[in-house]
């Protein structure tokens, strides 16, 4: 069983987001970058249960320069077998979907698997985009992904529940919360991570129909307006008459 | 020419997230001067009420199977080539997640997800998007000739435009299933589901323990409100995953809401900072949530609920 995992590099979760250049660029002063939370908790750990128990080889795939090798060795600290990296910035979803499916088509492999979202452009758009490159069945919003033979039995979340679809043969998902649990990686996986294979390579055609021309904060909030907390119940007409939310 | 509008369909309605996506396609047509068709997969009930958001036709697939994103993305392509569309809007709930980025992919366009305001043409083609989970807002611009935009849910809002869509079956080919369902799980409730919420009540690790939840059931159900909850809650498995707001669970724009317990963490603020009002109770005073409230109660939430569901009741009583 060959799994393809695609990892995208993002900030921390705790990071001050704050921005450069005219509003134009991303302040990266200070950063931790991480593997997107999405990509590694869910997809990345998912992929690897499935390859422990069916064995076979995991492969995690990222667009971007070298400032992403950290996170791809993360990843393979974690248990990925090996690694691709695209020599490309990854500003375009749909360019970025392009790179994946051509080195999915040339390699073969049984599902691919994405985060549902990254959590700094949130686009959730990158799995489907990759399924549909691929001719590919596409489940979004994944939360449970279990494997009898050819058949994949995947759970999603839709409006006010879930559903339980069944995909014979290749797909492609993106994984929501409820796939799998974090994993830390010890200290044999971090040492056995440094000579796993991580291949660069260039990328192949696709082109850039979107481009960020600036970034700006959300507005400030107002001073905080205090109720007693003996009086509390006053809360609910200010929420009427003030707020004017109720 | 038309604004193609793909709404995903619950039993027969559109969502409300879908009658958004079909409002703000309207008001963007209003400017542009174009007319707006909605498609969906399955059968509705009459016009589904399209046409009352600006919809002027409505084409559903009722043998297209809405959980199968490619034949779902087969019927939306030919229907955007049929009215020879360049502007495509979803809503981008969990429907619009699982077909838009196929249609982009297939129509070879830009597309922005996460939408929160109307395109600005004074210079190319722009829109506001969320990012960083809320944290920040970026302005795309989208250079192809045809357009997916996929509207964040509550962030336009609901007006009536007024009238009747012209109702039509597809009778296209969608294509070969590409997925079989073997269940629907979708609890029979009034409740509004979360990502539409205009009214939320949120608890967090204050309230000690799941048995406590009863209070946080009905302050929300006094006030018409959906239930949620922070990351550890859902983690430990006091209440449910899909309860969990935040960067990393559901990112939410409410009218209200409400944080009891929740001493507001950096990635719990990125799933609630887009709401209109927000009212945090904790006994800590120094809790960091106080300083994006509106509204704040420096007290136990076990004394201050129950005054809320008293003065809760007392109001609706009043109405």
């Amino acid at each position: 069983m060959n799994i393809l995992v695609c990892i995208s590099k993002t900030p921390d979760t705790t990071s001050k987001i704050a921005f450069t250049d005219g509003g134009t660029k991303f302040d990266e002063n200070g950063i931790q970058f991480i593997v997107n939370p999405y990509d590694e908790w869910y997809a990345l750990v998912r992929a690897l249960e499935l390859k422990e128990a069916n064995g076979g080889k995991v492969t995690v795939i990222s667009v971007g320069d070298a400032s992403n090798d950290p996170i791809i060795r993360k990843s393979l600290a974690i248990g990925a077998d090996e690694a691709v990296r695209v020599d490309a910035a990854d500003t375009d979803a749909l360019f970025v979907a392009q790179q994946i499916a051509n080195y999915a088509k040339e390699n073969d492999y049984n599902m691919i698997l994405t985060g549902k979202e990254t959590i700094n452009y949130n686009g959730g758009q990158l799995g489907g985009m990759i399924a549909e490159l691929v001719g590919l069945p596409y489940v979004a919003m994944a939360t449970k992904l279990d494997l009898a033979g050819d058949t994949a039995t995947i759970e999603r979340e839709i409006q006010g529940g879930s559903e339980v679809l069944e995909v014979n043969g290749g797909f492609v998902l993106s994984a929501a919360k409820g796939m799998a649990e974090q994993r830390i990686p010890n200290m044999r996986g971090i040492m056995a991570a440094r000579s796993k294979p991580l291949n660069v390579i260039a990328p192949s055609g696709g082109e850039a129909h979107t481009s960020v021309v600036s970034y700006e904060l959300p507005p400030a909030k107002a001073e905080c307006k205090y109720i007693d907390a003996e009086n509390a119940g006053e809360l609910i007409a200010l929420l009427h008459n003030e707020a004017k939310v109720i | 020419m038309s604004i193609v509008v793909f709404v995903s369909n619950t039993k027969g309605k559109i969502n409300k997230a879908g009658l958004e996506a079909i409002c703000y396609a309207a008001d963007v047509a209003k400017n542009s001067g174009d007319s707006v068709t909605a498609v969906t997969a399955g059968s509705l009930e009459g016009d589904g009420g399209a046409g009352a958001y600006g919809a002027s036709k409505l084409i559903s697939g009722a043998s297209v199977n809405p959980s199968d994103s490619a034949q779902v993305t087969n019927m939306v392509s030919a229907v955007i080539s049929d009215e020879g569309a360049s502007m495509i809007v979803t809503s981008h709930d969990n429907d619009g997640k699982q077909v838009a980025p196929r249609l982009a992919a297939r129509l070879n366009c830009g597309m922005v997800t996460g939408v929160t305001g109307l395109p600005d043409t004074s210079a190319g083609f722009t829109v506001k998007k969320n990012v960083f989970s809320g944290k920040a807002i970026a302005q795309v611009s989208i250079t192809s000739d045809k357009k997916i935009l996929a509207l964040l849910p509550n962030s336009h809002g609901l007006h009536e435009h007024g009238g009747t869509a012209e109702v039509s079956e597809w009778s296209g080919d969608a294509g070969a299933a590409s997925v079989t369902v073997k269940e629907v799980k979708v609890e029979e409730s009034n409740v509004v589901p979360l990502p539409e919420a205009e009214l939320v009540v949120s608890a967090g690790r204050g309230m000690k323990g799941p048995e406590n939840w009863g209070m946080i059931e009905e302050l929300a159900s006094e006030l018409g409100a959906t239930t949620a909850c922070s990351r550890p809650v859902s983690d430990i498995g006091w209440r449910p995953h899909h309860e969990h707001v935040g960067q990393t669970g559901v990112a939410i724009r409410p009218n209200l809401y409400i944080a009891i317990g929740i001493s507001g963490a950096i990635q719990h603020l990125a799933g609630v900072n887009g709401s209109k009002k927000i009212v945090v109770v904790n006994t800590d005073p120094e809790a960091p949530f106080f300083k994006a409230a509106d509204y704040g109660i420096v007290g136990d939430a076990f004394e201050v609920v129950p005054k809320l569901i008293a003065a809760a009741k007392a109001f609706n009583a009043s109405k």
